[in-house]
């Protein structure tokens, strides 16, 4: 455990430069209010006061462990302010999506490696699929979804699978590649058929790649899934959190849905680390 | 014996179109190759000792003359399973283990999964690997991963045995050591073997026929049929005989490379 220390360091310094900003940021405001009711604060009752805000410009740390703590343990899982009860919504389309965009770019991939064509003509739109903004794409997505009557958790996992296909695309072209060409001769020299070369080469060698696509991609679908849910008036969801946080000012809870998200994100990542170790060591390829 | 070659190149060419211009790999290369025989390719790097044997595993086109392999074309003969063949480097795949990857060949060639286990234990044991099945290559020394691969050319019925610089990259111990087995292997298995290398002592030491090749078009300059007998402990190195042919390899190198 000699990684803790570190983390630990950073994760104060972070805290320490949070709880400064909280009060640089909302001491204009509790000066304002005392100002108006002719009252002088001490340093001591402005830091007080920008720390207990109600609908502070940046919350402190403690309110927004407060919040996240309220809303998760302190609510009936099925409430809609429940933090729970919003994640499993994000987090539902984020896996759907994730599933979806995985088996797509794996597809792709092994398309691209097999066929010259594909090679030429699919890779380019692929790269140009992810330098389009995706807040510009995802609301034309869902309107276009909804008036098929395609609506509730699909045009989200689209969202979040257009995200995520990208880097396991990418990945897997390159490990689908990796094999040297002593591997490949060897293959020839059985007269491997495609398919043989495909199964007993090509995929277990793309292994290590696509585990590190796949950390890269759940984290997209997540941020796909969160954006899904942002400008669509989606009232339930991480993002549905965020945004009606922002409609009514309530920082805390914008905060602590950023929190939850990451915390969310943080978990993903590290369940497909878990998997990709065990995976690799019993495939023999642990380090 | 009826005396069919079993690999005979006539007036092998091989030009490889490259973006300086064609390279001729190969310049009207003959050789026969008859069955149970051990041949060496002995000559300087660009000489086309690889690239000859590759044509004969079918890896590459030849662009003229002709060549059979149990008189066959090389790619009938790469489907009827005529030879296995041993890389530069072991090339065991990181994710079998060793039996896994002697079982390799077995598994593409569709060889019936009851045989499989028996096999792998054979070839094994002919490589001194015995009990090693279970582990994965990067726990195995370089010697013990190029005698796995050997096992791994070795585990279907090819009667020839093509070898390209298999121990190349290990030290002269392990090299010497590996050399003895292979020619009890050689002795035990009566395979015909192709054997490429740029050492003479372990050319001499291990073959019936020793082709000196030179580069610049890659052709044959000397063939040399070994005197001395299949019975080879270590030490024959020393006799008057071993060093008689060795000093005619070198000779046959020298002139080749006197040529530009």
């Amino acid at each position: 455990m000699k990684s803790i220390v570190p983390i630990l360091t950073v994760v104060a310094a972070i805290v320490v430069i949070w709880y400064g900003a909280a009060v640089w940021m909302n001491s204009q405001w509790a000066l304002d209010q005392a100002g108006r009711a002719e009252v002088e604060l001490s340093f001591g009752e402005l830091v007080t006061d920008t720390l207990s805000q109600e609908r502070p410009r940046l919350p402190a740390p403690h309110q927004v462990v407060a919040e996240l703590w309220d809303s998760t343990v302190g609510k009936s899982i099925t409430s809609k302010r429940s933090l729970v009860f919003h994640g499993w919504i994000t987090l539902s389309a984020t896996l759907l999506g994730f599933a979806f965009g995985t088996g797509m770019g794996i597809l792709l991939a092994v398309g691209i490696v097999h066929s010259r064509a594909m090679d030429m003509g699919v890779m380019p739109w692929a790269i140009a699929s992810q330098t389009i903004p995706i807040l510009a794409i995802a609301p034309m997505i869902i309107v276009v979804l909804s008036s098929l009557g395609v609506t509730g958790i699909i045009p989200k996992a689209i969202i979040s699978a257009y995200l995520s296909f990208f880097p396991v695309v990418v990945g897997m072209v390159k490990g689908l590649r990796s094999p040297a060409h002593m591997d490949l001769d060897l293959m020839h020299t059985y007269s491997a058929s495609r398919n043989q070369t495909f199964w007993k080469l090509r995929m277990p060698a793309s292994m290590p790649y696509l585990f590190a696509s796949l950390k890269v991609g759940i984290a997209a679908a997540l941020v796909g899934t969160i954006v899904g849910e942002l400008p669509t008036g989606a009232i339930r969801g991480l993002g549905a959190r965020m945004l009606s946080g922002s409609y009514y000012g309530q920082t805390v809870q914008i905060w602590s849905a950023l929190i939850a998200a990451a915390i969310l994100a943080a978990l993903l990542v590290g369940i497909i680390g878990i998997i990709q170790r065990n995976t690799l060591k019993r495939m023999g390829m642990a380090q | 014996m009826s005396k069919k070659p079993v690999i005979e190149a006539n007036a092998l060419d091989l030009t490889f179109e490259t973006n300086d211009g064609p390279v001729q790999a190969l310049k009207g290369v003959d050789l026969a190759i008859e069955k149970g025989e051990f041949v060496s390719f002995i000559g300087p790097s660009g000489c086309g000792k690889t690239t000859f044997l590759r044509c004969i595993a079918g890896l590459e086109k030849p662009t003229g003359g002709s060549l059979t392999v149990n008189g066959m074309t090389p790619d009938e003969a790469r489907k009827e399973r005529a030879y296995g063949y041993v890389f530069q480097a072991a090339g065991l795949y990181p994710w079998r283990t060793i039996a896994g990857n002697v079982r390799l060949p077995l598994e593409i060639m569709g060889y019936p999964k009851s045989e499989h286990a028996e096999r792998v234990e054979k070839v094994l044991s002919l490589v001194d690997l015995e009990g090693f099945g279970k582990k994965f290559p990067w726990q195995l020394s370089g010697g013990m991963q190029q005698r796995a691969s050997i096992a791994r050319a070795l585990a279907f019925d090819a009667d020839i045995l093509l070898m390209d610089e298999p121990f190349g990259a290990l030290d002269e111990i392990v090299r010497d050591h590996l050399n003895e087995q292979l020619l009890e292997l050689w002795a035990r298995t009566e395979k015909t073997i192709a054997f490429v290398t740029h050492s003479i002592p372990e050319a001499v030491y291990l073959s019936t026929k020793i082709v000196v090749m030179s580069p610049r078009p890659g052709r044959i300059t000397d063939i040399i049929d070994s005197p001395l007998p299949k019975e080879r402990p270590l030490d024959i190195r020393d006799t008057k005989e071993f060093l008689d042919v060795a000093h005619r390899v070198r000779e046959g190198l020298r002139e080749g490379h006197s040529y530009d």
